[in-house]
Parts: C-alpha cells; sequence; structure tokens
C-alpha cells in the first residue's frame, strides 16, 4: 500500500503522458512567475533530463488586465493612456499606433510637425527600451556594470520625455489628431545633448560586451532558430532580423513620414542569442540618426491637425470663442463620433511588428479595439527555442526575446 | 499604406478556383482588401492562401462580438505576405448558438496561441486545435470577457452592490 502512494506521488509530479515516471527519468521546474529573469510575470514549466530540457511550457496570462474590454467602454480619447499601460517600456510606440489607426478611421492629416516629433520621440522610445533590455540581459548573463552604464542613458531619456509630456513613463503625449501639448521652449537643448554624446556611450557598451569572451560564450550558438520555423511561429522584429531577413515596417509600409528619412535595417544571419544582441545595438545607432535627423529638420508649423470637432481647441480660445467652448465641452462630454469601419495598422515597435486593430460601429466609443503585441509573437517561440538545451540557456535566451508581459497578456 | 495590388484580385479567384463556392464577399475600404469566407471552410482557404497566395504570417487572428446581431461573431485573420509585401484581411462569421470553426494551426504555427486566446476571451471552439484551453483567464474562470454581454467589472463583482 505504502508503496503504491509514493509512486502515485511521484505521477503527480511529471507532465508525462507517456510512461512512468522511473523510466524517463525527468522531473519538472517550475520556473516564475515571480523569477528576476523573466522580466515580469511569466512562468515556464521545464521538463528535464538532468540539466536538458525535454519539455517547455510557457504559462501567460498573470498580467492580464483585460485592456481590450476597458478600451470598449471609454472615448476614442480616453483609451491613449490605456495604450502606455500595455507595453510600458515602448509606451510612445503605442500611443503612436493606436492614435494611428483611429486617424486613418477619420481620415485626419497630421501637419509635418506632429510627425517629425512623433518619429524623434518614438527613436528616443527604441534608444530607451533597447538600453532596458541591454542592461537586464547583460546582468541575467552575469555583467553587472553595463546595466549602470545603460540606465545612465536611460535617465536622460526619461528626463526627456518627461520635459515634453510631465511623466516619465506613462507619457500620453500622442493624441489623436497630434501632440498633447506645444513641445517645450528649449526642447532641442538636452535632445541634441542627448545625441551628441550618445555614441560614444554605445561604444562603452560594446567596450564591455562584444569582445567579452564570456559574453561570446554564454551567446553564441544558443538559441538559433531557422528564419523559416521564426516566420511560422509569428516573430518579428529584431529577432527576425538577427536571422536574416531584413524586414521592417518602417521601411516596407512606412508611417508617419518615416520615408522621409536615412536610415539602414541591421541585418545578421546567425540567429543566435549574440546576433541579437548585435542587431540591436545597431538599431540604437540607427535610432539616433533618424531622431537627429528629425530634430534638425523639424518643421514648423501646428503640433495638432485642424479638426475642432476632434482636437481640444487651445485654451485661450476656448476662453474667448463661444464655438471653441461648445467644441471643448462636446469633445470631454460626448467624444467625438468615428465613423464606421475597421482598420489594422501595423508599426515596427522596438519589439517587432505592433499592431492595433479598431473596429468602429459609428459611435464615440470603439466596437473593439484588438492590440497585436510583438511580444505575444516573439515569446510563442520560447519553447522551440530552448528544448534539447540547457537550462543554463534558458537564461540567455529568454533575455535574447526581449519580451514585455504587459504587451503579452494585456 | 497598403500598396495598391492587382493582385488583391487574385487573391480571391485563387480561392475560387481551389475551394468554388468559399468567398462570400470582398471589398475593399481604408486602404484594406477584406475576404469573408464561409466559416466551414477557413481551414482549406488559408492552406491555399498560404501555398499559393504567398501569405507566409499571421500577422493577427482575433474576433470581434456584435451582440445581439446574428450571426454575432467575427472572426478576423491578418494575414501578411513578406516577399510581396501585402496585407489581406479574411473574415468569418458565426452564430452564437455554435461558435465553432476549424483551426489553422496546422497552416501556420503562430495560431496556437491566438487562438486559445479567443477561445478564452471569446468562448469559440477550434477544431482540431493541440491544447485548447484558457491563457489568459484563470482555468475555472466563469464565462468569457470579451463578449458584450459580459459585463464590464465581471459576475462576481459590482461596486453597485455595496
Amino acid at each position: 500500500m505504502a508503496g503504491e502512494e509514493g509512486k502515485g506521488q511521484n505521477q503527480g509530479l511529471s507532465t508525462a503522458q507517456d510512461g512512468p515516471v522511473e523510466q524517463r527519468h525527468s522531473i519538472v521546474l517550475n520556473m516564475g512567475p515571480q523569477h528576476p529573469s523573466t522580466h515580469g510575470v511569466l512562468r515556464l514549466l521545464l521538463e528535464l533530463d538532468g540539466e536538458t530540457i525535454v519539455k517547455a511550457e510557457p504559462d501567460i496570462g498573470y498580467l492580464h488586465t483585460g485592456i481590450e474590454k476597458e478600451c470598449e467602454d471609454k472615448f476614442y480619447q480616453q483609451v491613449v493612456p490605456l495604450t502606455d499601460r500595455v507595453d510600458y517600456l515602448a509606451n510612445l510606440s503605442n500611443n503612436l499606433c493606436y492614435c494611428l489607426a483611429v486617424e486613418r478611421l477619420l481620415g485626419l492629416e497630421i501637419p509635418p510637425m506632429a510627425q517629425w516629433m512623433r518619429v524623434m520621440l518614438t527613436e528616443l522610445t527604441r534608444i530607451s527600451s533597447h538600453l532596458l533590455w541591454l542592461g537586464t540581459h547583460a546582468i541575467d548573463i552575469g555583467a553587472m556594470s553595463v546595466f549602470l552604464y545603460c540606465f545612465r542613458e536611460r535617465e536622460d531619456l526619461l528626463r526627456i520625455f518627461e520635459m515634453f509630456s510631465g511623466q516619465r513613463m506613462m507619457t500620453s503625449y500622442f493624441r489623436i489628431g497630434g501632440l498633447a501639448l506645444a513641445p517645450p521652449r528649449g526642447w532641442e537643448g538636452p535632445v541634441r545633448r542627448f545625441l551628441d554624446g550618445f555614441p560614444s556611450k554605445v561604444d562603452q557598451y560594446e567596450d564591455l560586451l562584444t569582445n567579452n569572451p564570456i559574453w561570446r560564450v554564454r551567446t553564441q550558438g544558443v538559441g538559433q532558430v531557422p528564419l523559416e520555423e521564426l516566420i511560422d511561429l509569428g516573430v518579428t522584429g529584431p529577432m527576425i532580423r538577427a536571422a536574416g531577413r531584413a524586414w521592417d515596417i518602417r521601411k516596407s509600409e512606412p508611417y508617419s513620414s518615416y520615408e522621409k528619412f536615412d536610415f539602414e535595417i541591421p541585418v545578421r544571419t546567425e540567429g543566435d542569442v549574440y546576433a541579437r544582441y548585435e542587431v540591436r545595438v545597431e538599431e540604437m545607432r540607427q535610432s539616433a540618426q533618424i531622431a537627429r535627423q528629425a530634430m534638425e529638420g523639424m518643421p514648423e508649423g501646428d503640433w495638432v491637425a485642424d479638426a475642432p470637432k476632434v482636437v481640444l481647441p487651445n485654451r485661450e480660445r476656448m476662453k474667448t470663442e463661444m464655438e471653441a467652448l461648445i467644441h471643448h465641452f462636446k469633445i470631454v462630454y460626448e467624444g467625438f463620433k468615428v465613423p464606421a469601419g475597421e482598420v489594422y495598422q501595423a508599426i515596427e515597435s522596438p519589439r517587432g511588428e505592433l499592431g492595433y486593430y479598431v473596429v468602429s460601429d459609428g459611435s464615440a466609443k470603439p466596437h473593439r479595439v484588438h492590440i497585436h503585441g510583438p511580444s505575444f509573437g516573439n515569446l510563442q517561440a520560447t519553447a522551440r527555442m530552448i528544448e534539447g538545451r540547457l537550462i543554463a540557456d534558458v537564461i540567455a535566451s529568454l533575455g535574447s526575446i526581449d519580451f514585455v508581459l504587459g504587451d503579452v497578456d494585456r | 499604406m497598403h500598396p495598391d495590388t492587382p493582385a488583391d484580385v487574385p487573391a480571391t479567384s485563387l480561392i475560387e478556383a481551389a475551394e468554388p463556392g468559399s468567398v462570400l464577399g470582398s471589398w475593399e475600404a481604408f486602404g484594406e482588401r477584406t475576404i469573408e469566407i464561409d466559416a466551414a471552410r477557413i481551414g482549406a482557404v488559408c492552406r491555399v492562401l498560404k501555398a499559393e497566395g504567398r501569405f507566409d504570417r499571421l500577422a493577427d487572428l482575433t474576433a470581434a462580438d456584435w451582440h445581439p446581431r446574428e450571426p454575432r461573431f467575427e472572426v478576423v485573420y491578418h494575414l501578411h505576405s513578406m516577399d510581396l509585401n501585402r496585407r489581406l484581411r479574411v473574415k468569418c462569421r458565426l452564430g452564437g448558438g455554435a461558435a465553432e470553426l476549424d483551426s489553422v494551426t496546422s497552416v501556420w504555427r503562430s495560431a496556437d496561441w491566438h487562438e486559445r486566446e479567443v477561445f478564452d476571451l471569446f468562448g469559440i471552439v477550434f477544431r482540431g486545435h493541440p491544447n485548447l484551453k484558457r491563457i489568459m483567464m484563470p482555468e475555472d474562470w466563469d464565462g468569457h470577457p470579451l463578449r458584450k454581454d459580459y459585463p464590464i467589472h465581471g459576475y462576481r463583482y459590482s461596486y453597485k452592490d455595496e
């Protein structure tokens, strides 16, 4: 009897369907949801044979907040702050994608100054997101000091975002029709100082990592998946560029005037963790170039579209003109109606293809907002990437995906 | 934004050639082409689109609920061809009574989690899915939150009761 009970308990530990535990010699390790290297709340169920992973199953949903449901209960302009919370490391990319989708439904023309400002700030967001990725990825693998350097530059960027929007992270700076506020006086100063100093800072990170033998041994040849499989699994962004596919939505389907900027798509063919590192580091340099072009070529003019029924009037006009006051009241109390229809807007976020599918039924609230986060697609490749490899490689592989759980679970 | 391509017409004719009668409608709005497909044939149509239409990527899969209108559900597939730089929206309508259609996980592996999400949040069943269980909500959750008849505060708690 006692023997049978013991056997039953052993079987309870295993997810193995075929054969009793004693023959399979595997154990199940529950990694997360509070493991530091999962950067959020990702749970991984790992079936191990010694140190080799036989089967891996990611379990997501711990950060599900029902943002898509909440969007259906808000006016179109009230959804913008929710989009910050989706991918909280690339909030401006999310603001931009949502605004572009609704602007297409409304048929709004965005003035060039707002478009350039959007390009500049989303590129700075890309740098800030990549910096956080590089710092945490390096610290996961054991390179402590890179983390400190990365956060030094990230702090400068967060101060720039604060200068523009009043918020370090939850910026909501892009609104339907343009920008939330006029850019602050003298904004060029801090942005220029950052962009002047940044290339040498990237050299510093590279000095610490690129030729570091420990870094190379930990990352080269790890987490490789063939390109066709990556595409089939729904992976986008730097991960497929590191596997040899030069596909970037900023080039292939330009939005917000990206076609007017001069930049390159970094590509590697190895497809391992090291190649992803190289691609992202090069992307930071390219993004700094784009941001500089936007800053130097910033057109004069309005920062919001001429659409009094959609864009809040400025404060002065609201206090002096009857018409503006009525529009202000109606936008705040009733929202604005958006023509019926549906739009899928894709942009290149720091992590890959970010898509907003917005369905309008002609009322002032969206009928459906679906957010396709790039991390959702990228994380699906986890199991394929780590099965058959050592448990120490799990940390390096997970870090190279650069997922944000808010983006996965929404 | 989305290139105006004559190949939009071939997409429907490709399907019509392989699966006659499965296209229920095709229109273009906001620069995006949408094709409506008979829900019973979605698996076969997706296979044709991937093999012959070169839509190598399922960019997104989701649903929308039009309750109380019937058929209430729309399952929406956003396909993307990297080679041709083209996007296509494929749509199926499903009634609330038997919200079931074929899984496309055998066509694109990325459909796996997307279909689980739609199953979880809308209660639409995908036949032939290898692991159809809840993904966002806890396993023992009641109801499907993104349905329009599901209250925004959930069934368990409402501040009006206080």
